[in-house]
């Protein structure tokens, strides 16, 4: 039963460990998949909309160079995607593909917590709380 | 050229960033950061931002299968990130008071002599004096572990040293990824394969694990201040996620003899690049 296959873990894995891999390769394969879709699809939004940008060489500097405006406040973001503009629905798959890690390591937290492991729930919850405080001093900046 | 045309070139490039990093848990950057500069003329701001989405891109779409397939040893990640992300919060705080040129020369100096230790490691002995090394913190925290090696056709278990170190370490690896912005994988790989003698696949899929959460830190700010261009980073991201996904099945398959001289040609080239930038030349 156990030579089935060479990918089986061996008998002594832990179950609990084996939970927690799943878990959180799942999380982080959805949030690459859901980001990826989401880019992609407001690039093709993009040129959809602007045609031009796939035949004439102006708007490349324009568009690439420094100084350029682009959506970054959430207010503008959110009027794109309800207009579905292109480029703020890449801005959501950007900002969703950046939270991934940080929901995974909120994730790892969760589980460790569930499963009673309070070294490790002590451990990921203090890398949580420095992502936490980066943010909140990356700010003031 | 034009807009289609820049995404399209950018993306081939993105790929073989993304298959590069994911096999040997480097960002991406290195690749990223000189092509956008030198080749496109992209302002430097924006060349760094769509780095931390490389950087980030690499870590998520590769640990996806490395975790799953437990090429990834979690429980040394978790503890190790403890080090990253703090020294990190420092290395930001730093920036100003520290003389970036000396960093540069000293940081470009230990990593060219990580490269050489690391050659000189090829033949995998440590193995055998891990066994009977007394390893306190290591058991406390339950780091040792095995995976299973597609290339031996076997599972391979190891037992991990010093963990204390390897904290110390990757602290340092975090201020000089947060001061410098460059180097984050560089310095892990060397710490957990020379430091705590994690086999060469775990430590380079373990950093890849790693470089994520420091990196989606940074992203933030950057965001804010709008150096994330979406243009720019679009492709990226989508070159970076396509290659990191075609390297993430490769790693097994691979001999890890390979993957180690792979990076130690990777570790001494932006070793040279540290230095170059320290002497401003």
């Amino acid at each position: 039963m156990k030579s089935a296959s060479p990918r089986t873990p061996p008998e002594k894995a832990d179950g609990r460990a084996r939970l927690m891999e799943l878990l959180l390769s799942t999380l982080l394969r959805a949030g690459v998949i859901a980001s990826l879709a989401l880019v992609v699809a407001g690039t093709i939004l993009t040129f959809v909309h602007h045609p031009d940008y796939a035949s004439s060489p102006d708007e490349l500097q324009q568009l690439t160079g420094n100084g350029t405006d682009f959506p970054f406040t959430w207010s503008d973001i959110w009027t794109g995607v309800l207009f579905l503009r292109g480029q703020s629905i890449v801005i959501i798959g950007l900002l969703l593909l950046i939270a991934t890690p940080i929901l995974r390591v909120a994730a790892s937290a969760l589980i460790f917590i569930y499963q009673k492991d309070r070294v490790y729930t002590f451990i990921t919850l203090t890398v949580l709380s420095l992502l936490l405080l980066s943010f909140v001093l990356g700010k003031v900046e | 050229m034009n807009l289609l045309e820049f995404d399209l070139l950018i993306l081939a490039v993105a790929i073989i960033a993304g298959l590069l990093g994911s096999l040997l848990g480097l960002g991406g950057g290195i690749i990223v950061i000189p092509v956008l500069t030198l080749v496109f003329k992209i302002d430097i701001h924006y060349a760094i931002g769509a780095s931390v989405v490389s950087i980030i891109a690499t870590s998520s779409g590769a640990a996806a299968a490395y975790v799953r397939e437990r090429m990834t040893n979690l429980r040394v990640a978790m503890w190790l990130e403890l080090g990253t992300v703090s020294g990190a919060l420092t290395g930001a705080y730093l920036v100003g008071v520290l003389s970036a040129r000396w960093l540069y020369v000293i940081f470009g100096l230990i990593l060219a002599y990580s490269a050489l230790m690391m050659l000189r490691k090829r033949r995998d002995r440590t193995q055998e004096s891990n066994a009977a090394k007394a390893t306190p913190w290591v058991d406390y925290l339950r780091l040792h572990s095995s995976y299973y090696d597609d290339a031996q056709g076997q599972e391979i278990t190891y037992r991990v040293r010093n963990a204390g170190l390897g904290l110390g370490l990757m602290y340092i690896a975090g201020v000089v990824s947060g001061l410098l912005g460059i180097g984050s994988g560089a310095l892990k790989v060397p710490a957990m394969d020379l430091g705590m003698r994690l086999p060469i696949k775990v430590s380079t899929a373990t950093s890849n694990f790693m470089i994520g959460v420091t990196a989606a830190a940074s992203a933030t700010v950057y965001f804010m201040r709008g150096d994330i261009n979406p243009l720019i980073a679009a492709p990226v991201a989508t070159g970076v996620l396509v290659g990191a996904l075609l390297g993430s099945r490769l790693l097994g398959r691979l001999q890890s003899s390979t993957i180690r001289v792979f990076f130690v040609i990777v570790l001494l080239w932006v070793s040279l690049q540290m230095l170059w930038k320290g002497m401003g030349i």
